[in-house]
Order: structure tokens, then C-alpha cells, then sequence
């Protein structure tokens, strides 16, 4: 009877707005490989966090050991400011929407939401789970069984199952990757107007970049169990820190070069011959080997007898290809000496250039971005 | 999402020339003789095997001994007299032959559940102590079931390690048996049809779905908590097979009961029919029993699968 005891005293709903969640230096070794490699994190209570980076990261293994189905091998997480580490998943304030559902098969779709409410001896656990599936639209089929449920139907119950607890913190594991990209949208905007709603905390585990971005408060790139950096989308993407994030995250050019100029506010780096400034607090380094970066949206494309402004970076090449997309023409020109960069320029009316075409490409100094001078500039570019 | 893959997959065989849709397919396949075709080797082999047996026992049991006749001389007729002799003298090894199958199924399904749920749940991905343990587990079953109740008998007797140490312990009294009561012939039954309890539900088990545990502890179960709402829940299948395999040949068995037991209070209705028909030379006693004891099985079968028969099973 003592465990039941605990059991209901760690269960009871508390406010019903999220916790604070701490990471302290979590490691997970399985055998002899790294998963989670010294991850230290804090999201604070009502954030909308997003862990995003490509497969076989340690997104899941990060949430798992949240969620105490996995004890990691070292380091400490705490909920609220309590230390969970050692608590067992069934007394954790942590609930999981899980990448494969996990819905009881035996159970009626309404059994399934009033599971976790039953547990915790909640009285009105079935007047609140039919408000649960209310709220994701799914009342009717409350008789059913899941196998009777269509794909994005099942994952709205997964949702309905882990909310209705009203956790502390509501674990997200790509709940929306079994989902065409139609709903995909809608549950998109669901799942962030549930979350603004209810305050809870959200942890949402995606590799899909625009997913990440559009949802979350704050979005953690992940990689081979790292976090490379965590920030606002806008910040994320306006100034990646390395070449991993630069590349994950959107499209970047990225060339190497060393610094050979200091300008004050900027430095100036020698390109292949090219010149190009960019701003010290947009640099990594200021001395030494430098990789200058640019996104393709950033830079302009102009004819060899446009006229551009003189403090502009400016680089020259061949077209290599032109793609037109209707809003916008794609291309990639190949600079001599640097190699192939991606831009595109919007359709305002102009002739796009064609292949072949000697084009002019420039850009202000303050979209530069300056990564670390050993950066391996094609990191990241094909993960997924 | 397992049927879709199986229809693909099944659309896949299908040959290119093949366009028609699944539905007009089945259709015609419900339309066609083909299917009443398939099932004549079958309906041959138990009309044979089963139906043709079943007919000369009933016929059997009905045969009247003429007077002033012969050992084993026994002529043609309705003599339902037969019936009503043989349950008056037997009724009470019917009810123990039931209690002894009930209780050895029950154990069997104490044991035989841990042991599953051990093999297949919590040695998931190792496969290797899993395939051990499985052989280990069914092994001894490659032997002669009268060899392994033989041994059954050593195990037990008097000089044997359990009578010694329950002796020692104080549980059996210092001139106490434990060969030759009710107690072998169950754990007889117990022991010998454990791996038909066992497998169903090892079978079962071993694709039960361990996200669905994960997701009950995530949603405040407990362990014991999550056996009992999921586990158990979702391997009934397993257990309602496995019960079924284990009462229906543990009621009907003599072996046990002869080897185990003695021959005053745990005689199996096995064993009785087993000497009426070679012993007395009795037909139509021992066609009567029999015949009682398939309908009696026949109607406590229909009655648990009725009870407790799940869709995915029948
Ligand atoms: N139980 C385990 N034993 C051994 N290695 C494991 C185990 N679980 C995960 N790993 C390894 O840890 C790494 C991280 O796995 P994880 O499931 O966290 O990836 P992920 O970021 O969620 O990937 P995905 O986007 O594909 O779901 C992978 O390389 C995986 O092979
Ligand atoms: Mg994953």
C-alpha cells in the first residue's frame, strides 16, 4: 500500500502550467558508443523547446531519459527544481507523445486518454478525458479501438493521452512524422495553440527544420549527442555558430579564407583573392583562418553593369544553373577559386541570367556570419 | 498498418496481367466452388479420423451382453442401460478427473506464464539466452512421456530429495508419502503438459509491443499495475490457447494417474476406461465412458470459450 501512497502523492496534478526542466551534464553510453555526450540544457516553465537535428542524434535518448525510461549513465535532471534522476517514469510529472503512438490496443480510445487519470485515482478521470478528445476533435470515435483510428486520428489520441494529465512537462517524440503534409500543418498550428493554451512545457522533437522553427520558443540543434546551439529560430538562423548549424538549418555559403584586415567593428578576410568584411560580433574569430558565411537569400544577383554600393561584399562567377520557381529564380555560380555558392534573387520583373551568364553577387557586410577558421565547411549539408 | 502492408504485399504476388481489385476478387472467390473444392481433403480425412470412430464408439456403447455369454461377447443393440450404469459407478472419477485437470492447468499456467513472460518479455533482444533457455525448457519433451513420468515417480519417492527435505522441514509427517497420492498424479499432469500452457503464450508474448509497457509507466502504472491493465490483458489469447491445450488432454489422461497415483482415491477416468476396455474386456462400458467424457469436455470447452473465447482466436 506504501508504493500507492507515493505513487498518488508524486502523480497529484499540480498547477496546471509547466516546470522548469534541468539538464546537468547528462551522458548516455550504450556499451561502448556515445548517444548523449554531456548535455547540459535548462528550458524554463510555458516554453515551447525544440530539440531538432538529424537521425541517430540523440533526440530520443535525450527524451527517454526525461522521461525515466532510460537512467543516463552520468549527470543529473531535474523537474521543477527537484532532482528526478533516480525517480521511476511512472512517478515522473512527465507524460509522452511517442514517435510509434503506442496506443493500447485493447482499450477503447477513451480508455486510452483516461489511462494516465485512472492511474493517479483522478475522480472525474472520464468526464476529463472526453473534454481531452474534445479538444483534438476526436469525440465521436471515443468508442473505438485504435486500429479502427486513421493514422493522424491515432496520433491526436497519442496527444489527447499525454495532455489530459496536464504534466509538467509534455514530451513530443516527432509526433508528427507518420502525417502527410497537409495535416502535418494543421496539427502543426494545433499543437502550438494547445501549448499556448494550457502553459505547459513542451519538449518537441523533430529533424524536420521548418517544423522546429515555425513552433518553437527555442530551437536546440543536436548533434552526435551535442547540442551545437540553442536559441530563437530567428536567432538561430540569422547567425549560425557553426558550420553544422549553418548547414542544418537553411542553406548557407560557407568559405574559408583568413583574416587579414581589422576594421574596428569588422574584419576584412582574404577569399581566394576576393575580399569580403563581416562584422566582429557576427564572427567567431577575428584573427588567423576565418570561414566567411553568407545565406542565399541574403545576396544579390546583378548583371556586370549594375551599378552596387562600394562597401558591399561582391564576388563574380559563372552560372551554372538557373532554375525558375516562379517567385524566385535559383541559381548556382561557380566562383573561381571558391567553388559553387547558392542564391536566388526574387522575382521583381527582371530577366533572370541565364546559364553561362557572368553574374555579379552582392551583399551587405552585416548578413556575413564568421564561423571558426577549422570548421569543415560541408558539415551537416546532407544530414537528415 | 499490418493490413496494409499485407495487402500490398499480396498485391504484389499477384500476377501483372491480374487488374482486378481485391474486393471483386474475394467476391468471386466467395461465388466460386473453388473454395467448397479445398475443403473436401479436409472434411475426407475427418469424416475418417473422427466422425467414423466417434460413430462405432457410440454403436458400441450401446451393445448388450447376452445372458450366459462369453468374456468379451457382446451383441448389437440400444441397451442406454449402459449409461446409466457406468455414471453410477464412476461419476466421482469424472469430478476428480476434472478437479486434477483444473488444478494441474492452473498450476501449469502459474508456472508456465512466469517462465513465458521471463523467455520473451524480459530477455527481448538476446537472443541467445533466450534460445537457451527455450531448449532447456522444452527439451526434456523430446523424451517418452512414460520415461519422464517414471522419473517423476523417483523424484517423489521415499528416498527421493523432495520427501527427505519436506520430512526434514516438518511438512510431511516423518512416515509420510508423497508417491502414490493426488498430489504426484497433478504434479504428474502439471509438469507433463506445462510446455502446451508455455508456448501459446511464449507465442504470444514474444509480439507483444514493449512501447505499450513503456507508455503505461509513462502514464503513472506501476509495474505490477502495467502487468495487469496491458500485459496480462493483451496475452489472453495466449492463455485462453494454452488453458485449452492443457485441460483437454490432462482430463482424459491415464498415464499419471497410473504411474503417480494408487488405485483407490486417484484413479483418472482414463485409467477406468483404460481397464474396462483391456482389463475387463467391458466394450460397452468403456465406450459409454468414453463418450461421456468427449461430450463432458466437448460442453466445458464450449462454456469457457463462450466465458472467455476472445475474436482474435475464433
Ligand atoms: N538501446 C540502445 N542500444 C544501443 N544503441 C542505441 C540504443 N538506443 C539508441 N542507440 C543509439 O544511439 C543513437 C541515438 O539514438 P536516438 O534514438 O536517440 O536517435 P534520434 O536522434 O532519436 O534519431 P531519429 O531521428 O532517427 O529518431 C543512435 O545511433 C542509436 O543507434
Ligand atoms: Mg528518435
Amino acid at each position: 500500500m506504501t508504493t500507492t501512497s507515493t505513487i498518488k502523492d508524486e502523480a497529484r496534478p499540480k498547477a496546471s502550467s509547466g516546470a522548469d526542466l534541468h539538464l546537468a551534464n547528462v551522458t548516455k553510453r550504450f556499451s561502448d558508443f556515445t548517444a548523449v555526450d554531456d548535455l547540459t540544457l535548462t528550458v524554463p516553465s510555458g516554453t515551447f523547446f525544440a530539440l531538432l537535428g538529424p537521425s541517430g542524434c540523440g533526440k530520443t535518448t535525450t527524451l527517454r531519459m526525461i522521461a525515466g525510461l532510460e537512467q543516463p549513465t552520468s549527470g543529473t535532471i531535474s523537474i521543477g527544481g527537484k532532482d528526478v534522476t533516480k525517480l521511476p517514469s511512472f512517478q515522473r510529472q512527465v507524460n509522452t507523445v511517442f514517435q510509434s503512438y503506442a496506443l493500447f490496443p485493447h482499450m477503447t480510445v477513451l480508455d486510452n486518454v483516461a489511462f494516465g487519470l485512472k492511474r493517479k485515482r483522478v475522480g472525474d478521470s472520464v468526464a476529463r478525458a472526453k473534454a481531452a478528445l474534445e479538444m483534438v476533435e476526436l469525440q465521436h470515435l471515443a468508442a473505438r479501438k485504435p486500429m479502427q483510428l486513421s493514422g493522424g486520428q491515432q496520433q491526436r489520441v497519442a496527444l489527447a493521452r499525454a495532455l489530459v494529465n496536464r504534466p509538467a512537462v509534455l514530451l513530443l517524440d516527432e509526433p508528427l512524422g507518420a502525417l502527410d503534409m497537409k495535416l502535418r500543418r494543421q496539427m502543426q498550428v494545433e499543437l502550438k495553440s494547445i501549448q499556448t493554451e494550457v502553459g505547459l512545457t513542451f519538449i518537441h522533437v523533430t529533424h524536420d527544420q521548418e517544423e522546429a522553427m515555425t513552433m518553437a520558443d527555442t530551437v536546440a540543434v543536436m548533434n552526435k549527442g551535442k547540442i551545437e546551439q540553442m536559441g530563437a529560430p530567428r536567432d538561430l538562423y540569422e547567425l549560425p555558430r557553426t558550420a553544422f548549424v549553418a548547414n542544418f538549418l537553411g542553406k548557407s555559403n560557407l568559405m574559408p579564407g583568413s583574416v587579414t584586415e581589422d576594421l574596428g567593428n569588422a574584419v576584412a578576410v582574404d577569399v581566394a583573392g576576393h575580399r569580403l568584411v563581416m562584422p566582429k560580433d557576427r564572427a567567431v574569430s577575428h584573427s588567423g583562418a576565418a570561414v566567411v558565411g553568407v545565406r542565399p537569400e541574403k545576396m544579390r544577383v546583378l548583371n556586370l553593369s549594375d551599378e552596387y554600393s562600394p562597401s558591399a561584399n561582391m564576388l563574380t562567377g559563372t552560372v551554372l544553373d538557373a532554375s525558375f520557381t516562379g517567385v524566385s529564380t535559383e541559381y548556382l555560380v561557380e566562383v573561381p577559386g571558391i567553388g559553387t555558392l547558392a542564391t536566388f534573387s526574387q522575382n521583381m520583373g527582371q530577366a533572370p541570367a541565364r546559364r553561362g551568364d557572368t553574374v555579379r553577387m552582392t551583399w551587405e557586410p552585416d548578413f556575413s556570419f564568421g564561423l571558426d577558421g577549422s570548421a569543415k565547411t560541408t558539415e551537416g549539408q546532407d544530414a537528415v | 498498418m499490418t493490413s496494409t502492408v499485407e495487402r500490398s504485399r499480396r498485391r504484389k504476388n499477384r500476377g501483372p496481367q491480374d487488374l482486378r481489385s481485391e474486393e471483386e476478387l474475394v467476391a468471386e472467390r466467395r461465388k466460386g466452388r473453388v473454395g467448397l473444392y479445398l475443403i473436401i481433403p479436409g472434411m475426407a480425412v475427418l469424416a475418417l479420423f473422427f466422425a467414423a470412430p466417434v460413430m462405432v464408439l457410440l454403436g458400441m456403447s450401446l451393445y448388450a451382453r447376452p445372458p450366459g455369454a462369453e468374456i468379451g461377447e457382446f451383441v448389437p443393440a440400444l441397451e442406454f442401460g449402459n449409461y446409466a450404469t457406468v455414471v453410477g459407478a464412476y461419476w466421482e472419477v469424472f469430478l476428480r478427473s476434472f478437479l486434477f485437470a483444473l488444478i494441474a492447468t492452473v498450476a501449469a499456467l502459474l508456472i508456465g506464464y512466469p517462465m513465458a513472460y521471463l523467455v520473451a518479455v524480459r530477455l527481448r533482444g538476446r537472443q541467445l539466452m533466450q534460445g537457451i533457455l527455450l531448449v532447456l525448457l522444452i527439451a526434456p519433451f523430446f523424451s517418452s512421456f512414460i520415461l519422464r513420468t517414471q522419473a517423476w515417480k523417483q523424484i517423489l519417492s521415499d528416498e527421493g530429495p523432495v520427501v527427505t527435505v519436506l520430512r526434514a522441514i516438518a511438512i510431511l509427517p516423518a512416515d509420510g508419502h508423497l508417491t502414490a497420492t493426488a498430489f504426484a498424479v497433478v504434479c504428474g499432469l502439471t509438469y507433463n503438459f506445462l510446455p502446451f500452457m508455455m508456448l501459446p503464450i511464449y507465442a504470444n508474448l514474444d509480439r507483444l509491443d514493449t512501447n505499450l509497457l513503456e507508455a503505461s509507466g509513462d502514464l503513472y502504472a506501476s509495474p505490477l499495475t502495467t502487468f495487469f491493465k496491458v500485459t496480462l490483458p493483451l496475452s489472453m489469447p495466449g492463455v485462453f490457447a494454452g488453458t485449452l491445450l492443457t485441460f483437454i488432454p490432462a482430463a482424459g489422461d491415464y498415464v499419471n494417474a497410473a504411474l503417480l497415483g494408487n488405485n483407490r482415491d486417484t484413479a483418472m477416468i482414463g485409467q477406468i476406461i483404460d481397464s474396462r476396455f483391456f482389463k475387463v474386456v467391458d466394450y460397452p462400458g468403456a465406450s459409454a465412458l468414453s463418450f461421456i467424457l468427449m461430450v463432458l469436455i466437448l460442453a466445458l470447452v464450449m462454456i469457457y470459450i463462450k466465458r472467455f473465447g476472445t475474436k482474435e482466436l475464433f
